[in-house]
């Protein structure tokens, strides 16, 4: 049918495009990370990245190899659960060198009320008060130990070397 | 202090595991976690929050989240009478810094921790247009910082509100489930620091964690069920007023 | 929390919106571009022998707003740099990835493929007869053929037309893509409907055909040239057909969610009446589809003159484009006002200056019309270099 002379042009515009396709195909070769789609449609070297960030709380084993004392007293009392770091905040440089950072005074008044402020959503039987109306503005350790908060516990009663009371 | 013999019989071997404990939490350690054997969920006991926002300020020191935008987050609901088509919710900073006395008299009122929810069908990763966001093998919905576009599709496609743009990396970020720390054997730091074991991490392919024991035997609920995304944060408790 | 007004509820991490004006200019930019396209395929495969004068320009308008549009998408993205990760690895779950792959597809092997092959004859001439940087730039379009026997040209407009025919489908590819990646997010009520890619498509149409309409009367307006009546007589009948049908559908779509009343509808019920209702009723529905339907429906009832209807048309041109643009902000901004709770309203804060503030919006808008000048400069749409018209340029088909 056609003159294949007067469709030169038109071979011409598919080598272009031909060249086009191959140079993309070249470029996506070079490009593509090493470890793209070793487990599914991703980097898996992403995993190991983001499994490598630097870890911020120790967690509650790590305490009680150095703070034993306290740690069995919390363990008798009713703040058995509640973990080291969810008072004393994130310190797993502390505890892989303990030196190198001194845990920050905690702020009492505000730290307790935290969980034990009365509220209406607040679970019925979860110890809450009203501070305002509980404690007549003297500070919570005053007469609760935090580590064994609960008033008349046995623990409490020789609980005077171990951290709180008056701090 | 004074290293007498007997102190140090004591010291011993408690040095020892406390060795193990910080070992277990730096870095190199862990050699041994085979993605295949865990396929990781959550479970949140509403019936125990307090609200405190320990859980918030936790993933915030221990992700560096910046301000104003959460990777979890705890709303506080009030509901009147029968009427829970009509929630009242509020979540002032996320629940960062606990919450304010409510005004509201009356009805039900509980908090919700939310999060990511880990789905095992989720249609965050399905949008995603290069394969920045992704699930891993062991059921750890991620994001690949070093990849990702920021087009921000994902957050778009989230029905549960989970995802933000980091304004200091421009790229999608959320709860990564701690994953740099359950890979050691440790816990998210939520679970961690949450006082009254509301939150907990349950590996669902370990038939005889306590956790997924009792997935396996209580009426649990996921969020938008409808959505179909295979949520994997369950939830104990939760009442059907929820969003 | 950013300073954004916040009524009732919303999950903390919806407050700010992500798809800012820029992801509203992308679709109304290709819906242009597709909707000026179909307009061009009406003549060269429908046969609509009174809309050829605009043929050219359709091509080169398509072209322009083509080539604008990828510029919004990389200014919203976090790390443009990494935009080229898309053709690399694209996800072929996800409806933006396969975008990359239509963009390119309808650019190169429909659009600058066809606008070759119709302007070649021209392109060989003016290779020859100017001089300089041009002469180089036309020297490199002719791919170092000079070919225009009457066969060669037989050859270009055979391949041209089976080109248009698969253009047809590639342009509702194009725009329907981006419809069907808003309608198939499943999280977001507002956006999730099959309707989504259909509705985009007849309002691309309405966009394109009313922008080429109104380009063409201001060329001709600018060169002096009469206005061809017979053709824009048939383009604003055109127009008003897509217009019917783009309405009906959003009505359906309208209706059937007042109807159905399913989980979210108090709560965009309540947006649209509220937050949405300037850009929704007032400026979309009533200004932007009701007006020009009118008056166009005038057009088509009473006998007016010239003037006249060179008035309506071009009034409700400006209208048609003006409410299709609001159009895509109800639906790309009003999708993020609400919240995924059903709870609560955001608000949009659009900065002035800002990689994706007002005045980035505003100059994405212009330059189009930029490059379409500098295109018509190099490939005069209705003339070609030895001055004769068109229509006799061919011959019949």
């Amino acid at each position: 049918m056609a003159n294949l002379k007067n469709a030169v042009h038109l071979f011409r515009m598919a080598a272009v495009f031909a060249a086009g396709i191959v140079l993309f195909l070249i470029v996506r070769n070079i490009f593509v990370p090493k470890s793209f789609g070793q487990y599914g449609h991703y980097r898996a070297a992403a995993l190991k990245e983001i499994a490598d960030k630097p870890i911020m709380f120790a967690g509650h084993g790590a305490c009680e190899g150095c703070h034993t004392d306290v740690f069995d007293l919390k363990s008798k009392g009713v703040h058995a659960h509640v973990a080291c770091e969810s008072c004393h905040g994130p310190l797993a440089a502390h505890a892989s060198d303990p030196t190198s950072l001194q845990p920050p005074k905690l702020d009492v008044a505000v730290l307790c009320v935290r969980c034990h402020e009365a509220g209406v959503a607040k679970p019925k039987d979860f110890p809450q008060v009203v501070s305002a109306e509980h404690s007549g503005g003297v500070v919570c350790n005053t007469c609760h130990q935090p580590h064994s908060p609960r008033i008349g516990d046995a623990a409490t009663a020789s609980a005077e070397k171990s951290s709180g009371g008056g701090q | 202090m004074n290293l007498t013999r007997r102190r140090l019989l004591y010291l011993l071997p408690a040095a020892a595991i406390a060795w193990d404990a910080v070992l277990a939490g730096t870095p190199e350690a862990a050699p041994n976690y085979n993605m295949t054997e865990h396929w990781w969920g959550f479970l949140i006991d509403v019936t125990k929050c307090i609200g405190c926002g320990t859980c918030v300020q936790a993933c915030k020191a221990e992700n560096n989240v910046p301000d104003g935008y959460y990777r979890t987050w705890v709303e506080r609901y009030h509901v009147a009478d029968w009427n829970f088509e009509n929630p009242v919710v509020d979540s002032p900073e996320g629940g960062l810094h606990g919450f304010p006395p409510s005004d509201k008299e009356g009805g039900k009122n509980f908090y919700v921790p939310k999060m990511c929810n880990h789905c095992a069908d989720s249609p965050c990763t399905q949008v995603c247009p290069v394969g920045a966001t992704f699930i891993s093998p062991d059921g750890v919905v991620l994001v690949d910082k070093d990849y990702c576009l920021g087009c921000r599709y994902c957050i778009q496609a989230c029905p549960y509100g989970c995802r933000f743009l980091n304004p200091q990396s421009n790229t999608a970020s959320k709860c990564t489930l701690c994953y740099h720390r359950i890979t050691k054997g440790l816990t998210t730091a939520c679970c961690e620091t949450c006082p009254t074991g509301t939150r907990q991490l349950v590996d669902l392919k370990n038939p005889n964690d306590p956790v997924h024991k009792f997935i396996e035997t209580h009426s649990v609920q996921v969020l938008k069920p409808q959505m179909a995304t295979q949520a994997k944060a369950f939830y104990y408790g939760l009442d059907g007023s929820v969003r | 929390m950013h300073g954004i007004p916040v009524e009732g509820f919303m999950y903390p991490n919806e407050v700010e919106l992500q798809w800012s004006v820029l992801i509203v200019l992308y679709p109304y930019i290709t819906g242009l571009v597709a909707g000026a396209f179909i307009l061009a395929s009406l003549e060269r495969v429908f046969r609509v022998e009174a809309v050829r004068p605009t043929y050219r320009l359709a091509l080169l308008t398509a072209l322009a707003f083509l080539i604008v549009a990828p510029m919004p998408l990389q200014l919203h993205l976090g790390h443009p740099e990494r935009s080229f990760e898309m053709y690399l690895t694209p996800h072929t779950s996800s409806a933006m990835a396969m975008f990359g792959f239509v963009y390119l597809w309808y650019l190169m092997a429909v659009l600058v493929l066809e606008i070759w092959l119709d302007y070649r004859r021209d392109i060989v001439l003016l290779s020859q007869s100017t001089t300089g940087v041009k002469r180089l730039f036309y020297k490199v379009l002719t791919l170092g053929s000079d070919n225009i026997s009457p066969q060669a040209l037989e050859l270009d407009h055979k391949l041209g037309y089976i080109i248009t025919i698969i253009g047809i489908p590639s342009a509702f590819l194009l725009h329907g893509y981006v419809g069907f990646i808003f309608g198939s997010v499943k999280a977001n009520p507002w956006w999730s409907s099959p309707l989504m890619p259909v509705v985009f498509i007849f309002s691309a149409m309405v966009s394109g055909i009313a922008a080429v309409l109104l380009v063409y009367m201001a060329l001709c307006k600018l060169h002096g040239e009469i206005i061809d009546m017979a053709c824009v007589d048939t383009i604003a009948k055109y127009l008003f057909y897509a217009f019917v049908i783009d309405f009906s559908l959003e009505m359906l779509d309208l209706i059937h969610r007042i109807y159905e009343a399913d989980e979210s509808f108090r709560s965009l019920d309540f947006m649209v009446h509220t937050k949405l209702y300037l850009p929704h009723i007032v400026i979309q529905i009533m200004l932007g589809t009701m007006m020009p339907l009118a008056l166009l429906a005038v057009t088509q009832v009473i006998r007016l003159n010239d003037a006249g209807r060179r008035m309506l048309y071009a009034v409700a041109g400006c209208l048609t484009l003006i409410g299709i643009f609001a159009m895509r902000w109800n639906v790309v901004i009003g999708g993020q006002l609400f919240s995924k709770s059903f709870l609560g309203y955001t608000t949009y804060k659009i900065h002035l200056i800002d990689r994706e503030g007002l005045l980035v919006a505003i100059a994405l808008t212009i330059l189009p019309f930029f490059i379409l000048w500098a295109l018509i400069k190099l490939l005069p749409p209705w003339e070609d270099v030895q001055g004769e018209h068109l229509a006799t340029a061919y011959g019949d088909d």
